[in-house]
């Protein structure tokens, strides 16, 4: 699917081929980012202070596997990373958006050309997208986009439109000097028998910390389709019941303010008295 | 406000907490009049079902006086007196469209974790773990409601509470749980469990039409009430061997359709009773299926097995084989509760049923503790419990 989007709509990003990557870097020097650098080392080191603490041998495996991870966040050195032709070093990240591919798709009960008018009006986006702060329009076909990363960090980069079909499709791609590289498709197509519109977004990017911190967030149960899936699932509740379902602040026994009433036995008799509480309808037992 | 809230196995507590507030253009708060501890929120006492947090307010029967609501609320005015669906539907979506409510894909803001279990989710309902919504309960002074523009039913002047409250879960639910058993003339129908769920089931099903129906139960008063306020033939299964007794009281044909109005707390004293409690103590499964298994063996060929009683997991020696030899046809669900709001309340107002023949205890909302206590060991005759905050 990916590869024939590119085909069909061009190259999402400008070029960078792994070929020349891997010619870059044929002695061990320093190959990884320095967020990545900083990942290893507090990762390793956490991993390995846990591991030394539990007597076992999981714990050894643990403290080895740690020190591996420090040792290449303190070297900034990956033999990995050189195996696959990843160069993070340099300050040169890689520039093209590949290294998660996501494909994600939900059905709307709308019709393609209303759902196409809500998504091109890119500032209705941080509607029902969580983590998306803002997108300002520069001009008919650029963007300025702030999304809330990782620990709350804002990161932000210009996109543009580089195809877009009125009720059908809209692809864009960030700009050259994106904190994030990444691009996308979404597509408006009518489900048979008049059943609305599968919405389709498929998504390239490079996260910060690159592939790698993709899979130890997903090891942590954070698939990357995840966002794309919610977000498309808020876009189908905005669209259809005109809101997206919540439950934040209703109140808890949770609550700071809640209070427990004291426990108490009933007393028929005085709640009776009260008008609390009627007398029980008769019943009679069955033998 | 005073709201009864969730604390963990056995035990239920008190609280004052802060009253609810709007969230959504398309909210309401109602003022609780009258509300019910149902046989579900004893799933959620013993501790059965998944995902619930301490603190939780619990409570999905209820009614009351709309004093608050959203923009988008434009069908209820400040003081209507409704009685509210206790599963949450948008209105707009596939499955509200079509009548489906129960499995509306817009009130569930957890979805993700019931699909994670499920596949897909269903709608959000009140006051019944994070997994099926987080929303509060009505067991408490007052209560958010979501989608109030398509919930509520707003009820005429001249009829009690305690007439219409349950038309909010369990009044629909034995009524969709006979409809499901498609009645034709001259039927038998055989209901497994005579709580309200399936006191309703017994009372629907003649409504619809059925020739007789045969209510199977071990509880006493329950079985009274089946006979007596049913007119249902009673069959107490630890007096009889419930296969042969059906079937010879049928001219060995088999009831044309069973109800399971147990769900996943099954009561028994064969083998396979005895297996499910012994695997689910040790959590080697999670739901006790002994009803719905008698319940498709003793179904006749080429008939319906309709369950209203809930299932949360996986059920163990579950008897596929019987069902696909017999050709069954089983049907199951939350109950679609929109649906039955308006012919139900009509009903009610020609006084073809008056349902609140099922409560057996009124309470103040204060001693809620009691009261699920009571009604978990059906102790006092137990049935149906309606508190007043």
């Amino acid at each position: 699917m990916s590869e024939s989007t590119r085909e069909r709509h061009g190259h999402p990003a400008s070029l960078t081929t792994r070929h020349e990557q891997s010619l870059s870097q044929s002695s061990q020097s320093a190959n990884l980012g320095k967020t990545e650098k900083v990942l290893f080392t507090i990762g390793g080191g956490a991993l390995a202070i846990y591991g030394i603490t539990r007597p076992s041998v999981r714990g050894l495996i643990l403290t080895a596997l740690g020190a591996g991870m420090l040792h290449r966040g303190v070297s900034g050195y990956c033999e990995i990373y050189r195996a696959i032709g990843i160069d993070h070093a340099n300050g040169k990240a890689d520039s093209v958006a590949r290294d998660i591919h996501v494909e994600k798709a939900v059905t709307i009960n709308r019709s393609p050309e209303e759902l196409y008018r809500f998504w091109r009006s890119f500032e209705n986006l941080p509607l029902f997208m969580k983590n998306l702060e803002a997108v300002v329009p520069i001009d008919e076909k650029r963007s300025h986009w702030k999304v809330k990363g990782p620990a709350g960090v804002l990161v932000e980069w210009d996109a543009e439109i580089y195809n877009e079909k009125e009720g059908e499709l809209i692809s864009w791609r960030a700009l050259q000097e994106a904190d994030i590289v990444n691009a996308g498709t979404v597509r408006f197509e009518p489900a048979p028998g008049g059943r609305g519109t599968h919405v389709r977004v498929t998504m390239n990017y490079n996260a910060p910390g690159g592939r790698l911190s993709a899979l130890m967030a997903k090891l942590f149960g954070q698939e990357p389709g995840q966002m794309v899936e919610e977000d498309l699932r808020c876009f189908k509740q905005m669209m259809e019941a005109g809101e997206i379902p919540s439950t934040e602040g209703q109140p808890t026994g949770r609550s700071p303010e809640a209070t427990a009433l004291p426990k108490r036995k009933p007393n028929k008799k005085a709640d009776e008295q009260q008008g609390l509480v009627e007398p029980r309808r008769s019943m009679t037992h069955a033998a | 406000m005073r709201a009864v809230c969730w604390y963990g196995k056995n035990d239920v507590r008190v609280y004052d907490t802060p009253d609810p507030k709007i969230i959504n253009p398309r909210d309401a708060i109602i003022k609780v009049t009258t509300t019910a501890i149902c046989g579900s929120d004893l799933h959620l006492y013993d501790g059965y079902i998944p995902t619930m947090e301490k603190g939780d307010i619990l409570g999905h029967e209820f009614m009351g006086e709309v004093v608050e609501v959203g923009s988008q609320v434009t069908n209820l005015k400040l003081g209507d007196r409704v009685v509210v669906p206790f599963t949450i539907a948008c209105g707009r979506c596939f499955f509200c469209k079509r009548e489906l409510w129960s499995l509306c894909d817009n009130s569930n803001p957890n979805a993700r974790t019931a699909e994670t279990l499920y596949g897909f989710s269903g709608s959000g309902l009140f006051g019944y773990s994070h997994m099926l919504g987080g929303y509060a309960g009505g067991q408490a002074e007052y209560v958010r409601v979501p989608f109030a523009d398509v919930g509520p039913i707003p009820i005429p002047e001249g009829l009690e509470d305690e007439q219409v409250l349950f038309l909010s879960d369990i009044f629909p639910t034995g009524y969709m749980a006979a409809e499901n058993c498609n009645i034709q003339q001259g039927d038998t129908i055989a209901v497994w469990g005579c709580g309200p769920v399936g006191q309703f089931a017994i009372k629907s099903a003649y409504l619809l039409g059925a020739e007789r129906v045969i209510a199977i139960d071990s509880v006493a008063e329950r079985v009274k009430m089946a006979a007596e306020e049913g007119k249902a033939e009673t069959l107490d299964f630890y007096d009889e061997d419930i296969f042969t007794k059906l079937k010879e009281m049928t001219g060995g044909l088999g009831p044309d359709a069973c109800i399971d109005a147990v769900g996943l707390e099954a009561h028994g004293t064969t083998i396979d009773a005895l297996y499910d409690r012994a695997k689910t103590a040790l959590y080697l499964a999670t739901d006790r299926s002994h009803a719905l298994r008698q319940a498709i063996h003793s179904c006749r060929k080429g008939g319906t097995v309709s369950v209203p009683g809930v299932y949360g997991g996986f059920l163990d020696k579950f008897p596929f084989g019987a069902a696909f030899a017999k050709g069954l046809t089983l049907k199951m669900g939350q109950t679609h509760v929109h649906r039955y709001l308006r012919p139900l309340l009509e009903l009610i107002e020609k006084g073809a049923i008056d349902p609140s023949f099922v409560i057996t205890h009124r309470l103040g909302l204060n001693d809620a503790p009691f009261g699920y206590e009571t009604f978990k060991k059906k102790e006092d005759a137990c049935i149906k419990i309606v508190m007043k905050p």
